[in-house]
């Protein structure tokens, strides 16, 4: 019998929920205009005042938050209460500029591990489980973050933190642990680090995990279930809204749900910031209905999803949020069209290429923007005749094109050619001169 | 053995890629025997026919080339007006498509070589050797 952890809220109908929701943005947008003298000065260069939100339809008057914001006010400016009742900090270390710093009173410590408790239940998990946090522990929020919502469902936490391979996967084995928690890359390197020590993973008691902290694919899922022999779930969160547990997928591997009771969520063009409606692709943004020592109004979180709000076969009826698809960073703006680098990934995986090598160059030609999209032409790939090469490169452009929706050209290249930096290929080359 | 390996490499249409490579088989010791490159406005198709295939894509995968491998037949085709035609006719007759053909460097006992890369290449070997075709064995080449 699998169980919905807090079931009154996660099921709750929309009305009601909505009720809800529209009663605790009141009283948070009320709060942080008290409380927060830069909310209330954003607030009020908007010309708005806290009596004007009357529905939910009303939060898109409302300013955004931006990481830039959180930066000019390190490191407790945007704090609502005293520092006397924040009882912890947590901060992530941007790869550019100055740390983000956030805090939680005693409740928001509590609210946090309900939310992953909640996260835990949707993996399957119960208080028979032994939990193996392998997600790193101290200002990170993801190993103090799944600890205690651990704790809270009253599995057995085993909170080994981040690194030390040969120990992970000792301790797995010797402890029996059931459910895995730590980033989908760390979970295939112990995948392989057990095969190197003549450990089958498939073998061990090891059934679930739950996922999170970076974006990965359909395919290295599918990777992951099957070298460790378990059912992987994706779980997403961010410190500047709590930390994990913002939202996970249930068994049904369909969306995430976001624990929108205390989450509200929107999509918004990255471009515009226009709200945009359930089913199309947007920059995500949160608004924090229940925190109290670090309330957010708007986040942009940058991050690439779609909302799908119908009822979930799993009995919760909180909205789903697709795996995230990408980030605003890497997004290009072509001929008033939004493109996501991870668009021609997923073309180049139709097109059964297993690990897709790409580069988008961007040029301005007569004022018109032509988008290039340089594809390596790996073994898989390569034919030794013209046509079928041709071929090739017609069907990448036209399934490139069909996603777009905008039309592009496809230059097939040696392997290689695309520079890579640390692992990570460069996307992107934009050569427009905006000046020109 | 008279289906020959034959090495294709994928080059994109820059300079010095091509010098690269056949710099790169210099200096393992590897002769090319024929060759022909097929190309577009973006990208051309190397074809080799060498003296060692095995270490010909061995090296050239370690320089980073993307390398495939075909078996192709190479016929030895009367130095004579029509040769070559008598050849395709034969082939057009059995319906035996024909992807590509290039000519082998040099002659051989006074007769020109012609590489076939043909759909049904079995059938394209038992054709032409009953009409009496010499079709090179790996043994005269590698
Ligand atoms: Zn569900």
């Amino acid at each position: 019998m699998l169980l919905i952890w807090n079931l009154e809220y996660e099921s709750m109908s929309r009305p009601r929920l909505t009720e809800l929701q529209l009663k605790r943005l009141r009283e948070i947008v009320a709060k942080v205009y008290a409380k927060v003298p830069y909310y209330r000065r954003k607030m009020e260069e908007a010309g708005i005042k806290p009596e004007d939100i009357r529905s939910l339809d009303d939060l898109v008057h409302l300013p955004f938050t931006t990481k830039e914001d959180l930066r000019e006010n390190y490191p407790f400016g945007l704090f609502a209460v005293p520092m006397e009742e924040v009882v912890r900090i947590h901060a992530s270390s941007g790869t550019t500029g100055k740390m983000t710093v956030v805090g939680y009173t005693r409740n928001d410590i509590k609210v946090w591990a309900q939310v992953m408790a909640r996260t835990l239940a949707c993996a399957g998990g119960t208080a028979n489980d032994r939990i193996q946090v392998a997600y790193g522990y101290g200002l990170f929020t993801g190993g103090l973050g799944v600890h205690y919502g651990a704790e809270m469902m009253g599995a057995t936490v085993i909170p080994i933190s981040g690194g030390n391979t040969r120990r992970q996967i000792q301790i797995m084995k010797d402890f029996a642990t059931t459910i895995l928690a730590c980033t989908p890359s760390y979970a295939l390197y112990l995948a392989e680090g057990a095969a190197e020590e003549g450990i089958d993973p498939r073998e061990l008691p090891l059934r679930a995990g739950i996922f999170g902290a970076e974006p990965w694919s359909v395919n290295m899922r599918r990777e992951i279930e099957e070298k460790l022999g378990i059912t992987a779930i994706d779980i997403y969160g961010l410190s500047e809204v709590i930390g994990p547990g913002v939202a996970s997928e249930c068994l049904e591997q369909n969306g995430l749900h976001v624990f929108e009771d205390h989450f509200l969520v929107e999509v918004v063009d990255p471009g515009t910031g226009k709200q945009l409606p359930p089913g199309e692709k947007g920059e995500l943004v949160f608004t924090t209905l229940t925190k109290e020592a670090f309330p957010v109004i708007r986040y942009r979180t940058r991050d690439i999803s779609i909302l799908y709000p119908e009822p979930c076969a799993c009995g919760r009826t909180m909205t789903r949020m697709h795996r995230i698809l990408g980030r605003t960073d890497d997004m290009l703006i072509i001929r008033g069209v939004n493109v996501f680098p991870t668009q021609i990934e997923s073309a180049l995986l139709e097109i059964g290429e297993t690990e897709p090598h790409y580069m988008l160059v961007v040029d301005r030609q007569k004022k018109l923007d032509e988008l290039e999209v340089w594809v390596e032409v790996s073994e898989e790939l390569f034919s030794d005749e013209v046509r079928k090469m041709e071929n090739l490169e017609s069907r990448i452009r036209q399934k490139i094109e069909s996603s777009l929706g905008i039309g592009v050209r496809v230059k097939l290249v040696e392997p290689k050619t695309i520079p890579r930096s640390e692992g990570k290929a460069k996307r992107v080359v934009d050569r427009r001169d905006i000046y020109g | 053995m008279v289906k020959l390996k034959q090495i294709s490499v994928f080059l994109e249409n820059k300079s010095g890629r091509l010098s690269e490579l056949t710099r790169v088989l210099g200096e393992h010791e590897i002769n090319i025997r024929a060759l022909s490159i097929a190309d577009t406005e973006d990208f051309g198709i190397l074809r080799l026919i060498v003296n060692d295939p095995e270490k010909a894509w061995k090296v050239l995968k370690e320089r980073g080339f993307t390398v495939s491998g075909t078996r192709i037949i190479a016929v030895e085709i009367p130095d004579v007006p029509g040769g070559l035609a008598g050849v395709l006719e034969i082939l057009e007759a059995h319906a035996i498509n024909i992807e590509y053909i290039y000519a082998f460097v040099g002659q051989r006992r006074g007769n020109a070589v012609v590489v076939f890369r043909v759909e049904d290449i079995d059938n394209a070997v038992k054709i032409l050797q009953e009409k009496g075709f010499h079709l090179l064995d790996g043994e005269e080449i590698y």
